[in-house]
């Protein structure tokens, strides 16, 4: 009789640790691999969980491995059919090492493995710079609130719907004909009565006899159904619901002129992916418009927006005409809430400045929150240190500055700047308005 | 028709009642029939999840934390959730008591099939093959190895996980070049006596006199002849050539540090424990299938177990030896279940029924008639190399159609060298018996000279074989390592093992890691 033991209820992940041990130091190789697939993919899937598919680069094992295409060999293969001695063979392409050399290991060139949501947004959120507390929130699931909804016939006690049970009890009470407590005292106000009499006689008796017969019938009915049965109970039942349940609309402003590259793009795509997770956590639903222009605006998919380019000069009013346009036409503001993100590089054709700010102050009325970003060249955040000189747009901008509160406007160069300008959008957090319904 | 009173079990579900009378009666049978001989064994039941992290560590039960075994859990994990890999029904560890793993979605079917073939197929080879025997001490490594992982964990507060891995990770890459192939290792010793080895360590490190490296060297007249006396007095002092890198740098480095010594030796130990089961790979996996085999079937004609469970046994044993030929997009190499297990049957056929062939090829064993005592024999005294050349007879190389190919880097074709006739038996069988040559097909590098007072140089040699080279890039990496835990430049040699001459050089000079 061998010794058996059940293991199955150990504490699980065991291999926790490792797998930590392993992500940190695969680090480096895995923000690159999720800064790609930010790239890549739409601004409203980044951050969900993720399959990272990385090369062993950084992570590798290196031993002495016998080189595939040095020195003879021999190998001996089963399921010989047609060949005889002499026979030749051309080399399989790409190698001969790859067959005969089983038991070199597993082919891990390709690394691939899912990330979780939140090993992904820990990795995203690094090069961002966020404070701890924003990256807790953003992570967070929807809370939910209670709702009533209805009733039940199970709960805790607490919940015990009194009006509701009552009107059950005394339904049932008349329907199964519950002797009233008035019956009841009638009755035995009469036999008390009765029984005062210093003489009663036999018709006196006979009454006495009968109403006592009635009483203990009344007082046995009484027991058999009582005045509350578990039948009658009803519970007050809540249903748990998500608590952002409203709708927002999302507007990317982008200046795609020439002057506009890779990096540019790519900060603002984090930018505006910064945005939507934001609002994802607290809106049910969100849509988002994209508006690309030079010197005409037009509203185009993600796809075009980030990736094809167009020439052209730079006008920026003209995207802001083109959002309020959308919002006429189909984002009222009574039931959407608006929030915008303004991307560019400061560009803007003389005099046209001037006219953007115009038409941000009609802009503001709808938004809840509009962000700006310029982005600047690593060298020129030294020179632009300082916030009241820069470009038209810049300077044009910073007279509004200030009067609306939810105007928001920072000058970045590197990921790590991005956030300033939402710091507002997320410190606000706790005392937000009641989302517009 | 059958009894079902005698049944073990039936249908599919298991429970601790009928794992042990099921355990009982393939006992019987091992030890009473077959005469297995065995260490006591220990089944225990995990969950699929557990059976990945089983893997990932190695497959010990205790082991050290490293990221490497996240990347394998990673990797697995993968691959299983894809559905592209399986999970091994059972794992068996080589220890005393002997542990099984089984796994809890397995039927009783299958438990009863694993039982016999790892507690009893597997647990037996590792009691009795000699290389288990000497080489590794099963009542000691599950100490051991608690050991190691509090030992890491103790360094790892002290000393910073970083600078634990940095070791560990230096020590992972020369792991199979850790390993004595020729020289018995030192037995685990005990815990106490591993406690003085440390303390003896320390008080040498503390009362080092780095004077005696400044006393000056005899005079230049007769350098020539002094430097080779002094060279090959050197290398005798230090035990060289040494083919254990990891047991060279542990015992010679000259910037470790007492616990990172003993970590290179906590990894050393692990590669030399399971240095045999990489020898007997074939022999290991075919002494157990035929083990269950043989004992299902003795079941079965008991009426222990019922058609159905025996149906279900004989699928899964399929499964297990089938091997698909070379041009099957299934064939991953030879399966060392289907050569072991063929093996193992053919050597019980040549005892009982042999033919003329067999009596030729055979004298010795063919019809003796006792089957049982010949494979007993076989699984103590050899590895897989030694098996094969003994056993593989010409009736197997013709039932598996085997053909023997070379391979020159020069020529763009493979030449089909011999085939399953009569000229090719003895060509094919030497042929395959060398491919599993672990010793010979690994790389061989020592440790040849180092000189300690001029500029500490290590000298690796690489005696090549057949021309076969090291791939580059994980060479020099490699070699990177190995100058991170010897503290000064290494270079490596490749000398051609036959004619001696030099095929490439290269060294880590100037480069820090």
């Amino acid at each position: 009789m061998p010794n058996f033991i059940d293991r199955r209820l150990n504490p699980k992940d065991k291999s926790i640790g490792n797998r930590q041990r392993f992500l940190k130091r695969a680090r480096e190789e895995l923000k690159r691999a999720v800064k790609e697939q930010v790239k890549s993919i739409g601004i409203a899937d980044v951050g969900g969980g993720q399959n990272v598919s990385m090369p062993t680069r950084g992570v590798g094992e290196p031993t002495f491995q016998p080189a595939g295409d040095t020195g003879d060999r021999e190998r001996v293969l089963p399921g010989n059919r047609e060949f005889s001695p002499g026979d030749r063979l051309r080399k399989p392409q790409g190698g001969a090492g790859g067959k005969g050399g089983a038991g070199t290991g597993e082919d891990e060139d390709d690394f691939q493995f899912s990330l979780s949501q939140d090993e992904v947004l820990d990795l995203f959120f690094e090069d961002l710079e966020l404070p701890d507390m924003v990256k807790l929130s953003l992570k967070e699931t929807l809370t939910f609130k209670p709702r009533r909804a209805g009733y039940a016939v199970t709960g805790s006690p607490t919940n015990i719907n009194v009006g509701k049970t009552m009107r059950n009890s005394h339904g049932r009470r008349i329907a199964l004909r519950r002797p009233k407590q008035a019956e009841v005292d009638a009755l035995a106000a009469e036999i008390a009565e009765l029984e005062k009499k210093a003489r009663p006689g036999p018709k006196d008796k006979e009454r006495l006899a009968m109403l006592q017969a009635e009483l203990d019938w009344l007082e046995r009915r009484r027991r058999r159904v009582p005045f509350i049965d578990t039948v009658d109970i009803r519970f007050n039942r809540f249903e748990q619901q998500p608590l952002p349940n409203a709708s927002a609309v999302m507007f990317c402003l982008m200046d795609v002129s020439a002057s506009m590259g890779e990096r540019e793009k790519d900060l603002a795509k984090r930018f505006f992916v910064l945005l939507h997770m934001f609002l994802r956590r607290r809106y049910e639903r969100i849509e988002i418009v994209f508006i690309r222009h030079t010197d005409e605006a037009r509203e185009v998919d993600e796809e075009t927006f980030f990736y094809s380019t167009q020439s052209g000069g730079t006008m920026v009013s003209t995207a802001l005409e083109e959002m309020l346009r959308v919002i006429e036409a189909r984002y009222p503001a009574s039931e959407w809430n608006i929030y915008a993100a303004q991307a560019s590089d400061g560009d803007n054709i003389s005099g046209d400045s001037d006219r953007c700010v115009a038409l941000l102050s009609t802009v503001m009325k709808y938004c809840q929150y509009y962000a700006y970003v310029e982005i600047i060249d690593e060298r020129e955040s030294e020179i632009f240190a300082r916030t009241d000189n820069g470009t038209s747009l810049w300077r044009a901008y910073r007279t509004v500055d200030g009067d609306w509160p939810n105007f928001q406007m920072t000058r970045i160069a590197k990921p790590g700047d991005i956030y300033p300008v939402f710091r507002k959008l997320f410190a606000k957090q706790p005392t937000l308005r009641q989302p517009r319904k | 028709m059958k009894s079902s009173g005698k049944l073990l079990f039936d249908g599919s579900d298991w429970n601790f009642d009928t794992l042990s009378r099921t355990y009982d009666a393939i006992e019987e049978i091992a030890l009473g029939e077959l005469k297995l001989d065995i260490y006591p064994n220990q089944m225990e039941i995990i969950s699929s999840e557990q059976m990945l992290d089983a893997y990932s560590s190695v497959g010990m039960p205790l082991m050290y934390q490293h990221w490497s075994f996240g990347k394998r859990f990673v990797f697995e994990d993968h691959l299983y959730r894809k559905g592209r890999r399986g999970l091994a029904y059972e794992l068996v560890i080589n220890s005393n008591p002997c542990i099984v793993y089984l796994m809890e979605e397995n039927t009783m079917a299958m438990q009863a099939l694993v039982t016999a073939h790892a507690a009893f197929g597997h647990n037996h080879f590792f009691k009795n093959n000699y290389l288990f025997r000497q080489w590794t001490d099963a009542s000691a490594i599950l100490s051991y190895m608690e050991f190691a992982k509090k030992y890491i964990t103790r360094c790892e507060e002290r000393h910073g996980t970083a600078a634990v891995e940095a070791i560990l990770d230096s020590a992972h890459a020369i792991m199979d070049q850790g390993v004595f192939r020729y020289r018995r290792p030192p037995r685990l010793s005990s815990e106490k006596e591993r406690e003085r080895a440390r303390e003896r360590l320390e008080y040498e490190e503390q009362t080092f006199n780095d004077l005696w490296r400044t006393l000056p060297t005899s005079g230049s007249p007769k350098e020539r002849a002094e430097a080779e006396r002094d060279a090959s007095e050197r290398k005798k002092a230090l035990n060289l050539p040494e083919e254990n890198l990891l047991y060279f740098l542990e015992k010679t480095s000259l910037i470790l540090e007492p616990w990172q010594r003993e970590l290179l030796r906590i990894v050393r130990v692990i590669a030399q424990y399971f240095y045999p089961q990489r020898q007997t790979k074939v022999m290991n996996e075919g002494c157990a299938t035929f083990t269950h085999h043989t004992i299902m079937n003795r079941m079965f004609e008991k009426d222990l177990v019922s058609e159905g469970t025996m149906l279900e046994v004989l699928h899964s044993h399929a499964n297990v030896v089938f091997q698909p030929g070379f041009d099957d997009p299934r064939y991953h190499g030879m399966n060392p279940y289907a050569l072991g297990f063929a093996m193992m049957q053919d050597i019980q056929r040549i005892c009982t029924e042999p033919t003329a062939e067999d009596r030729d090829w055979f004298p010795e064993i063919a019809g003796n008639g006792d089957w049982r005592a010949t494979l007993l024999d076989a699984w103590a005294n050899h590895r897989d190399e030694s098996f094969i050349l003994q056993y593989l007879s010409p009736a197997l190389i013709r039932k598996f159609r085997l053909f023997l190919l070379t391979d020159s880097s020069g020529d763009n074709y493979l030449e089909v060298a011999s085939i399953h006739n009569e000229r090719g038996y003895q060509a094919v069988r030497a042929a395959l018996a060398r491919n599993y040559d672990i010793g010979a097909n690994q790389q061989d590098i020592q440790v040849v000279d180092v000189d300690l007072l001029g500029d500490r140089q290590l000298r690796l040699q690489h005696n090549v074989k057949n021309g076969v080279l090291l791939e580059e890039a994980s060479r020099d990496a490699t070699l990177r390592h190995i100058r991170h835990l010897w503290g000064y430049d290494v270079s490596l040699v490749g000398v051609d093992a036959e004619s001696g001459e030099e095929l490439y050089e290269c060294s880590t000079d100037g480069d820090m890691l």
